[in-house]
């Protein structure tokens, strides 16, 4: 019995590896127990499951999208420091091999796919109907269907290292070393099964968005005077409709090697290893700017808002846009030059690489033209936006560097590649979503975020980001490879890996400051009373904070760009003011609980395919099929929300 | 451009539009059968034919039986197409002309 | 009454003549649109499955090659089903524009029976080919051949079950602008696979009897 109960405890829990799982059990543990009393104590199930888990509301999605992107930011966090306390100095055995490689595979696979997509799809979902117009998105259905299936493919993903093991091989899980012949175990099984899981939202909420721009724009709203966030949004569905299938087929088929015994990227039996390769960044190129896109998005609305004009070249903003959308699909074999491809083939790549820099550029001189002669106001998104122009610039003038071939023969996988691309996933995209976040902040909580505590954060951070990265450019130079867990003592890496380390838990510091900023400005931050906190140019802002269910008592008529900025001072306001006599009834999705209930069904089916344990799988399938069976069949999934009811509403917000 | 109506059953307008499709992809169809039953034609001659073959039935199916240009955003779904096509191809081409390097390896 | 959804393609001409039904509602035709632009990741998707083919097809591993497989009458019948299966599922789209409910459950339950015909040819092309040792596990071409050809089919079952649950609502409610909506959705999807189908019996099939 207990023999029995020790050989399961060491090999699916791992209680034999040390105290990382222990103290990671434990912290899970009393995390959960935390939850559920809390819930049980203030008696808020109900509340949870009404308002929350069974939503179909874009707002509430999007703040459940935010809440996860920030732990996951945690998580992966932690897992850098672990990284780097490790790097501090060489020989050092704080973390063994082997748990070094599961760290490094979680921590990029964490940022990347469960950190920075749901942060962009938080502000996708906060802002863009509101943006244009809309009273949710096309689909609000399928809206909670992606959120759940994201939830779920990251708790796969998550529980990996507590049970069953993680990950090892890298976030891009290169073939040979992930097939079953180097990489036995459920590890790796739970990367494949866990991303196509959340993959699959991911590809929902892109047509979502598409539709939803292509179709509920408020009347009168041109694609002339679609505010530049919603521009941006768009160009980011179009990259990840385009580009998300192909890491569908790539995990698919590793996973089918794995546990079916094909022979697609197998060393024998004619299989090809780089065709893995080759399919896995056909997505992952477009996968960067399928998160800075939203990030670009972000820093034209922050810089036309805090320099009070409207952005400069807003054409050109647009095209810049399209054509990266474009361009960045033809590039991916850059991150494989030194595969051998061929002199011709690594040409091709490597120009369309550079070029791919250009919008780029153009977008950057657009908005040093809009601060020119703007009366620039230093609030906290307008921070994080300054900050953003040297280290983006410097981290895509490195890419530049490492697109030309031949010298990438030299820098590929050394850290001058972490840092290159560090820089520009942080300086670019983590400082975007930061700006964004501080900035539609008090739209979705009624209340900003506390300006003192926000800027020690922010200037910890850029430090602490600087005195990380810099080095690391170095040492790359120096030859230092990456995905090493220690380094030898006479190599003259010592002192700068020390440094990046400091630099490393200088932004760790900063993350709790942010953590800080948010408990204390829940309940001592200024409130915002007018739904303006900023003087906003788009629509977004002519609604009170927090936004009532139903958005816009009347959809507003839109007869400019920056429609709310002239509705406030080019004598507009009739269009956007809503009044009583136009109030109808409004009909909403009602809450339903089978997304959150299709998700739990895929996360079963999941499972079971990680350990091979088919018959869960066919449960949590069938299970799944049902749920879309009762879709199917549906027929009253509509609730009214009466014109009376949203006249009162609107009367006491004192705006009929 | 234009939202379909109910004519398009009525008159037969619309039943012209799907027994033509039929016939013709069953011909295109027929023919390539033909051409690889019969292996006249040199390979490479043979390949193109067949790929310009599949493509012309393509076009048939998404218009006559798909109905691409019915209904608003008859444009957008047309882009969505072109898109669509010219990144699958992107990746196709790419794809055998990054790997070609490698066709050696049994 | 407003609906929550606002459309910003009216119908330019909706006074005199009748709308198709499944394009009365805006929620119907956006709904439309987003499964035209689902189509296009599909077809993404197949792209790559088709590109890993193109590039695995010639690691045969001295195992069996397209030649031993390919047997033209087998997928000559398979292509006749489903083509016809299109044309069928047309009509019903046909019929239902034209409000006959009873003719649009009987050219959807043809397009069925086709679409089972041909899911069953390509399950007894596969079981002959297990049969005879040329299973996914044993080669790179093996391994793309039936995954290629095996996704397509997967596709193929998951509509007839829509069909079947379509068909099962048209019977039971008629026809309104939802199942018109619906019905016309189902019958897209099956038009897409057909067009799938077309490179596959092309780009597989044909081209591998003559390289």
């Amino acid at each position: 019995m207990t023999s029995g109960f020790l050989q399961f405890a060491n090999h699916y829990l791992m209680w034999n590896e040390g105290p990382l799982i222990w103290i990671s059990d434990a912290l899970i543990v009393l995390a959960v127990v935390a939850i559920v009393a809390t819930l049980t104590y203030t008696k808020r199930w109900g509340w949870l499951w009404r308002e929350w888990i069974t939503t179909t509301d874009h707002k509430r999605i999007g703040i459940m999208y935010l809440i996860c992107a920030l732990l996951m930011l945690f998580r992966g966090g932690v897992d850098a420091l672990l990284m780097r306390t490790q790097l501090a100095f060489p020989g050092e055995h704080f973390l063994n091999a082997e748990h070094y490689d599961q760290i490094f595979t979680t921590h990029g696979t964490i940022m990347i796919l469960f950190m920075a997509m749901p942060f962009i799809f938080a502000l996708f979902n906060i802002v863009v109907p509101l943006q244009i117009g809309a009273r949710d998105v096309a689909f609000p259905y399928l809206n909670a269907i992606s959120f759940w299936l994201f939830f779920f493919g990251a708790l796969l993903f998550n529980i990996s290292f507590v049970f069953g093991g993680s990950p090892d091989a890298g976030w891009v899980s290169y073939p040979p070393l992930t097939e079953l012949g180097y990489d036995p175990g459920p590890g790796e099984n739970y990367y494949l099964v866990a991303i196509n899981l959340s993959g699959i939202g991911t590809i929902a909420t892109g047509i979502n968005f598409l539709v939803t721009i292509l179709r509920m724009r408020a009347p009168g709203m041109t694609w002339n005077r679609v505010p530049l966030f919603t521009w941006s949004v768009l160009a980011s569905c179009i990259v990840i409709l385009a580009a998300f299938p192909a890491l569908t087929v790539a995990l698919a088929l590793l996973l089918l090697d794995r546990i079916a015994g094909t022979h697609f990227f197998t060393v024998l039996h004619g299989g090809n290893p780089m065709m893995f390769i080759n399919l896995f960044w056909v997505w992952g190129h477009p996968e960067v700017y399928i998160v800075i896109l939203p990030a670009f998005g972000v820093y034209s609305e922050v810089v036309a808002t805090f320099s009070r004009k409207a952005i400069f070249g807003y054409k050109s903003m647009v095209a810049s846009l399209l054509l990266i959308s474009v361009i960045s699909y033809l590039v991916w074999a850059h991150h494989f030059f030194t595969m051998g491809a061929g002199a011709d083939v690594n040409t091709f790549f490597a120009i369309a690489s550079m070029c791919v820099g250009i919008p780029t550029g153009v977008k950057i001189f657009n908005w040093l033209f809009t601060m020119y002669r703007g009366r620039i106001r230093l609030t906290l998104p307008m921070l994080w936006t300054l900050a953003f122009i040297p280290n983006f610039v410097t981290g895509g003038a490195t890419g530049i560097l490492l697109a030309a071939a031949p010298e990438d023969y030299q820098y590929h996988n050394s850290y001058f590649l972490i840092a290159h691309f560090h820089q520009t996933l942080i300086g670019g995209v983590v400082y975007g979503m930061l700006a964004g976040m501080y900035y539609w902040w008090p739209k979705m909580f009624g209340f900003k975020l506390d300006e003192k505590s926000g800027k020690i954060a922010f200037w910890l951070w850029n430090i602490g980001f600087y005195v990380c990265f810099m080095p690391q450019y170095a040492l790359g130079l120096m030859g230092m490879q990456r995905r090493m867990y220690t380094y030898p003592a006479n190599m003259g890496w010592n002192t700068l890996n020390l440094a990046s380390t400091i630099g490393a838990y200088l932004m760790g510091l900063a993350f709790l400051v942010i953590v800080w900023q948010i408990l204390y400005s829940i309940r001592h931050g200024e409130r915002d009373v007018t739904g303006d906190p900023w003087d906003g140019r788009t629509l977004e802002w002519s609604l009170p904070s927090p936004v009532p269910e139903y958005n816009f008592a009347v959809i507003p008529t839109v007869t400019a760009r920056d429609m709310w900025w002239a509705a406030k001072y080019e004598g507009q306001m009739e269009h956007v003011r809503p009044r009583a006599e136009d109030i109808r009834d409004i009909h909403v999705p009602k809450h339903t609980a089978r997304p959150f209930l299709i998700g739990l069904s895929f996360f079963i089916a999941g499972f079971g395919l990680v350990f091979e344990w088919y018959v869960l799988t066919a449960v949590g399938f069938a299970s799944v099929l049902c749920c879309l069976l009762l879709r199917a069949l549906e027929e009253d999934d509509e609730m009214v929300i009466a014109a009376d009811t949203i006249r009162q509403h609107e009367a006491t917000l004192g705006r009929v | 451009m234009s939202v379909p109506d109910m004519r398009h059953g009525r008159d037969g307008g619309g039943r012209r539009q799907y027994v033509t499709g039929y016939v013709l992809s069953l011909v295109l169809t027929a023919i390539a059968f033909v051409l690889v039953a019969f292996h006249v034609l040199p390979v490479p001659l043979l390949l193109v034919l067949l790929m310009a073959l599949a493509a012309v039935q393509v076009l048939v199916q998404l218009f006559l039986f798909m109905h691409v240009t019915e209904g608003d955003g008859s444009r957008v779904k047309g882009l969505a197409m072109g898109l669509g096509l010219f990144f699958t191809l992107a990746i196709a081409l790419g794809s055998i002309w990054i790997m070609t390097f490698n066709s050696q390896v049994q | 009454m407003a609906t929550r959804a606002h459309a910003m393609g009216e119908p330019r001409d909706g006074g005199t003549r009748a709308l198709a039904l499944e394009y009365t509602h805006a929620e119907d035709r956006t709904r439309i649109l987003g499964f035209w632009i689902f189509l296009a990741t599909d077809m993404i998707l197949f792209g790559c499955l088709f590109a890993t083919y193109l590039v695995l097809r010639t690691h045969m591993d001295g195992g069996p090659t397209p030649a031993t497989l390919f047997d033209m009458k087998g997928f000559g019948a398979e292509t006749l089903a489903l083509l016809t299966s299109s044309f069928t599922g047309g009509l019903a789209t046909l019929s239902m524009r034209d409000g006959r409910q009873k003719s649009v459950a009987f050219w959807m339950s043809v397009t069925i029976v086709l679409g089972l015909t041909f899911l069953g040819i390509e399950a007894s092309e596969f079981a002959h080919d297990a049969f005879i040792g040329a299973v996914w596990q044993r080669s790179a071409f093996l391994s793309s051949f039936f995954t290629l050809v095996g996704t397509h089919g997967c596709h193929v079952t998951f509509g007839v079950l829509w069909m079947l649950v379509t068909l099962y609502q048209v019977l039971r409610r008629g026809l309104t602008p939802r199942t018109a909506r619906k019905v016309f959705v189902v019958n897209l999807y099956w038009h897409f696979l057909d067009v799938v189908w077309i490179f596959i019996f092309t780009v597989v099939y044909l081209t591998g009897m003559v390289m």
